[in-house]
């Protein structure tokens, strides 16, 4: 909402500086976005008179000028001042507008110093308008009638010195949306007195040529009144200067007249009215719902075409206006018109916002309409506007015609003056919460408030305390310490999935990942390759092609991530994400995971030969790593049922029975090569919620089991088939002997031709170390002998593994 | 006994002589081995008379222990010498880099989660969170944002889509934590203190806009939870938030349509050598938007408004982490730049809390 110094002076007697109003606007709630102050900018360019100019000794085109300047005013001493000017106008007596040293001109972005021209030296410039960007006017400098006031500013002599003031206005608040509701607010404040506006019922001289009528629908929901009249004979020329200033200064184009009045009254009372060229009307309008189809030339130039139900006012030759939105081409009012129909009507705000959302139409009838403005000034906008057409257009009033009636908004809360201060902490005295609320046009009967029909946002008892509050400025409240709601040392407060968010996220960066923040929303194609991009996943009206699925995975993000930085030029990543993935489209169906990336070497080139390709036991690791910090189990499985990104034989499920608690591995070839990176690529996953619950509370930990007694490490060589797990021979060669056997590690596996080529087709060796750890006595070799025995025939049955020779 | 200084001063002399452990091993065979010049002399004792016996053998003894004693010294010396000569060869170049160990880092919208919820935790506030697609109502109606209403349509809302006669309104991502009031009031009643940090989004892309970005919402809903309360509340978390000793906040009258009064919230500030400086100086800096929750919102959560009352803020987290660590540019949040995520983010254990301050 823009509108200047001199409109808002109009609805409000005040003495308060122009920075008093933009704090007082700002702080009761209307924001101030910019000002354009023409003080700021022009108020160094003062009127001046040449006192004499000659001819300059060394050019042609040149003058030597005495100019009379006044620098402090007309009131000041005169001082006489030299200039050099170009201008073919430049004579002696002229009276101009002259900027001294020092002045920044604006329209040639110059800053004036003091200078010395073909010889002779000048102080200052005598201006042309275009130099003040007041128009395009250079042929000479400004010449002003004779006798014109020296040393006054020549902005307050133009009547330019009106500062524009851009507020913005928060949705409740359709009153403030004319600056007489802004000025309202600011005399509530205290910053002046709003002043009167009469309004005199105009005697119509002929009764209206054309009628109304609403459709019944509508009266009940839609619109429940209209009104109009014809003024005949008007002059539809330009709009006064002050008003075309006025328009212009808040960004308006100047039209005619009578469109300019229309405007006028949007921005300064917030009533959008509509003129109709009477002549292009046939027949009387009716304001109805569309049937669906009709199509209608709009005055924006664009050709709308209606939906059923979309509120439309039509003649007897069709529609002629997108009722409270927009009016049509067909009986625009232009230069030419002679007799006009003035509308003023009041439209349901839920309909008009769903009428112009589907149109897709903003217009300041619009953006008025559908935030409520006030019924009750219906009829009297329309006679305050026919005063201003009669006064600037002039014209014959016909009687008011309408249908329907103001709908009846009065309703009242219950005012309770100690409410201020239990619910805000001010301390206000209850006359001056009343004198507030019967400033901003509020009506009270002992303690009921009633709103004025301009503030349809005041809907209960916390309304009357905010607006209260907001006049007497928040700004005044001290802040009052509040206890927690227990005494002593507070509580742990994170949940448990909340401390393994924390644990995991940690625990990574401490492995040397680089947590990543990435979109939630991937592609289409990126969520394919991982499970998604589901239409229950698609976002309706996504920002971009790239952003148009909720992710059903961290990777492609990471994956996206690895693509960018690789293309930057760093070939070897460790990123994660701990977040969100999406498994439908209802709230909740989302988990939260940990998915970490390693992308080619796991160390930079070093003269240790630290350099390797990352594989797949980096990422098990990792995984693993992940888990225990998140206090997983130890005992695990581990499968192959991985999902279809990952390299199908490199790559594994960490589980616990049916529970998928983590998956690592390569990331497949084919999905490297889709999202663009270059590998080798591995990936892990832990999914947190997953992780079961330690069932013991308990802080205290089981009692330490260390014997005394020597432990004793055998290991053992088995050639087996090539497809053999060691997980399976490390389980069975535990199964040994639960008591005994403390720990069984695998420490070397020989495979690959060579190993072929000793053991037979087809067969690797694998090797383990046992960890016998007796526990009331020492072992004998015989014993040990009969655990080794046990253990060989475990893993020869469990795997088919013969003891390497 | 000239004979003995004569054997003294040759083995002394030998002893001094002898280049390396071998050579001394020589020595010491000559002397005192088996078959030594001194073993020899102490087996001939046995042959002379008691008396000459006892003065011969206790020379003898002497120059034994001495020429032991040389012995040992000089090997001492020589392994010394030698040890010397293996460290002097044993040089390596320090300089070289040690190997390589992975050093990742936090994001700093982790870590400023983290801070937030250690000051908030401290004041009594747990951590409650929602589902970031939601339903209408638990974004906008719950919150008294009917629907058409022009608020409605200032929050440039994302929509999931709608199956084919599925008719229900669309859900939406959340365009704000706020939902997140109505589902912790439902789950937890009155009287209630949570925070709730989580991603958010808006249909915005601009130099200062993203897509997606991250709000922390707080609420505290009591008996007689006021709006001066809340003011302390947000000192309070300023102060230790930003780590400055003073802060000074301004409430400036707003609308939110689920506050009722609302206030957006300035922070005092200036600039000094390009740094912002929070606290003092002339300038006012929006933070955040907050308000005493309205009536309708505890209605709707299924909470008397006649019994209960409190506060509810929302702040934007990447926007505190740009101001508090001097982080220009939103965008970069969510590009995972390596040279962003190292430069901008924090170590593993570098974990906020109070005790020891927010940062390390």
């Amino acid at each position: 909402m823009k509108f200047t110094l001199s409109w808002l002076k109009d609805h409000l007697e005040t003495s308060a500086s122009l920075d008093e109003i933009l704090f007082a606007l700002t702080d009761l709630g209307h924001e101030v976005e910019g000002v354009e102050d023409p003080a700021a900018r022009l108020g160094a360019f003062r009127v001046a008179r040449i006192i004499e100019a000659s001819q300059h000794p060394n050019a042609d085109r040149l003058r030597v000028c005495r100019v009379e300047t006044r620098p402090e005013g007309p009131d000041g001493p005169s001082v006489e001042v030299q200039v050099v000017c170009g201008a073919p106008n430049a004579r002696t007596g002229l009276i101009g507008v002259f900027a001294p040293p020092g002045t920044h001109v604006p329209g040639t972005g110059v800053d004036l110093k003091p200078g010395v021209i073909r010889g002779v030296e000048s102080n200052g410039m005598m201006c042309s308008e275009r130099e003040l960007e007041l128009s395009e006017d250079h042929d000479g400098i400004i010449e002003l009638p004779e006798g014109t006031l020296l040393g006054q500013r020549y902005i307050d002599y133009k009547g330019l010195n009106d500062p524009m003031i851009w507020v913005k206005i928060t949705p409740n608040r359709p009153d403030a949306l004319g600056v007489r509701g802004i000025a309202r607010d600011l005399a509530a404040r205290g910053l002046g007195k709003l002043k009167d506006m009469p309004i005199v019922a105009i005697k119509g001289q002929f009764p209206s040529p054309i009628g109304v009528q609403i459709d019944p629908a509508l009266k009940a929901k839609g619109c429940p009144v209209f009104s109009g009249r014809v003024i005949r004979g008007v002059k539809n020329g330009p709009s006064p200067d002050w008003m075309q200033a006025r328009l212009k200064a808040i960004g308006l184009r100047p039209i005619s007249a009578l469109v300019d009045i229309t405007n006028y009254f949007t921005f300064g009372l917030s009533r959008p009215l509509h003129v109709f060229d009477a002549a292009k009307v046939k027949g009387d309008l009716r304001i109805h719902p569309a049937k669906g189809g009709e199509e209608l030339l709009a005055l924006d130039g664009k050709t709308y075409t209606l939906a059923a139900g979309q509120m439309l006012i039509s003649d007897d030759q069709g529609p002629e206006s997108l009722a409270g939105i927009m009016g049509g081409e067909v009986s625009g009012c232009t230069p030419e018109t002679v007799d006009v129909f003035l509308e003023s009507a009041w439209w349901d705000p839920i309909t008009i916002a769903a009428t112009g959302r589907a149109l897709k139409i903003n217009s300041d009838a619009r953006y008025r309409f559908e935030r409520g403005i006030d019924p009750a000034f219906t009829v009297d906008g329309l006679e305050l506007a026919t005063q201003m057409i009669l006064d600037l257009c002039g014209g014959t009033p016909s009687d008011v015609v309408i249908d329907g009636a103001i709908p009846d908004m009065t309703r009242s809360y219950r005012f309770d003056p100690a409410r201020v201060g239990a619910l805000v902490g001010l301390d206000i005295p209850e006359s001056e919460q009343r004198q507030t609320l019967t400033a901003l046009g509020f009506r009270l009967e002992g303690n009921q408030a009633f709103p004025p029909g301009w503030r349809p946002d005041v809907q209960g008892e916390a309304d009357l305390v905010e607006e209260v509050a907001r006049v007497a400025s928040l700004s005044n409240l001290k802040g009052q310490p509040m206890a927690r709601m227990l005494p002593g040392v507070p509580k742990p407060i994170l949940t448990p999935l909340q401390k393994r968010e924390k644990a995991a996220r940690r625990t990574l960066a401490a492995l040397g990942y680089n947590e990543c923040v990435t979109y939630s929303f991937i592609d289409a194609g990126a969520a394919a390759l991982f499970g998604g991009g589901s239409d229950a996943l698609r976002v309706d009206n996504p920002i971009s092609s790239e952003m148009s699925h909720m992710r059903p995975d961290l990777l492609p993000g990471l994956l996206r991530a690895a693509a960018r930085n690789q293309a930057r030029g760093f070939m070897d990543l460790a990123l994660f994400e701990l977040g969100p993935v999406f498994t439908g489209g209802e709230p909740g169906e989302q988990r939260v995971q940990a998915t970490a990336l390693l992308v080619g070497a796991q160390a930079a080139r070093d003269p240790h030969g630290s350099r390797r390709m990352v594989d797949v036991f980096d990422a098990k690791a990792d995984a693993e790593a992940v888990l225990a910090a998140l206090g997983a189990p130890q005992r695990v499985q581990v499968g192959r049922k991985v999902e279809g990104w990952f390299h199908p034989g490199r790559s594994g499920e960490i589980g616990l029975g049916p529970v998928k608690l983590a998956m690592f591995g390569e990331v497949h070839p084919k999905v490297l090569a889709a999202m663009d990176v270059k590998g080798p690529a591995m990936a892990l996953t832990v999914y947190l919620e997953a992780v079961p619950q330690p069932k013991v509370n308990a802080t205290a930990k089981a009692a330490l089991q260390a014997s005394d007694l020597q432990p004793v490490e055998r290991d053992f060589a088995f050639v087996v088939d090539k497809g053999v797990e060691a997980l399976t021979m490390v389980n069975a060669a535990q199964g040994a002997d639960k008591a005994l056997i403390a720990a069984v590690r695998v420490f070397d596996q020989f495979t690959g031709d060579k190993a072929e080529a000793q053991m037979g087709a087809g067969k690797k060796s694998l090797a383990i170390s046992v960890r016998l750890q007796p526990t009331d006595k020492t072992l004998t070799e015989a014993e040990i002998e009969a655990v080794s025995a046990r253990i060989i025939e475990k893993v020869a049955k469990a795997t088919g593994g013969v003891l390497r020779g | 006994m000239d004979g003995l200084d004569t054997l003294r001063n040759k083995f002394i002399a030998a002893i001094a002589g002898a280049s390396d452990e071998a050579a001394l091993e020589e020595v010491r065979l000559s002397a005192l081995g088996k078959k030594g010049e001194i073993s020899a002399l102490m087996g001939g004792l046995g042959k002379m008379e008691p008396e000459a016996r006892k003065a011969a053998g206790a020379s003898l003894n002497v120059l034994r222990d001495e020429i032991d004693a040389a012995l040992r010294g000089r090997k001492a010396g020589l392994a010394d010498a030698a040890l010397d000569a293996r460290l002097k060869s044993e040089w390596l170049d320090v300089t070289l880099p040690g190997r390589p160990r992975p050093a990742g880092t936090i994001h700093p919208v982790s870590q400023v989660m983290d801070e937030l919820t250690a000051i908030f935790a401290d004041m009594g506030f747990s951590v409650a969170e929602g589902p970031q697609i939601e339903s209408d109502w638990f974004n906008f109606d719950a919150l008294n944002i009917p629907p058409e209403h022009p608020a409605r349509q200032e929050h440039d809302t994302f929509f999931m889509h709608r199956a084919e006669g599925d008719d229900r309104p669309p859900h939406v991502l959340r365009t704000h934590t706020s939902p997140v009031q109505i589902r912790a009031l439902q789950a937890q009643g009155a009287p209630i203190r949570v925070i709730a940090p989580g991603r958010v989004y808006r249909m915005d892309m601009d130099q200062t806009h993203t897509p997606m970005f991250h709000q922390v919402e707080g609420l505290a809903i009591d008996r007689n939870v006021t709006m001066a309360n809340l003011k302390w509340c947000l000192e309070e978390f300023c102060r230790a938030f930003f780590e400055v000793d003073e802060v000074e906040l301004r409430f400036r009258a707003s609308h939110f349509p689920f506050t009722e009064p609302s206030a957006e919230v300035d922070i005092r500030y200036s600039v000094q050598n390009g740094q912002i400086k929070l606290g003092q100086g002339d300038k006012w800096m929006e933070i955040l938007g907050s308000g005493m929750v309205h009536p309708k919102v505890l209605a709707a959560a299924g909470v008397n408004p006649d019994e209960w009352q409190g506060f509810a803020f929302g702040m934007g987290i990447d926007r505190i982490a740009m101001l508090k660590y001097g982080i220009p540019d939103l965008r970069a949040f969510f590009e995972a730049d390596l040279r962003w995520l190292r430069h901008y983010g924090f170590a593993a254990l570098d974990m906020p809390d109070l005790a020891r301050g927010l940062r390390g």
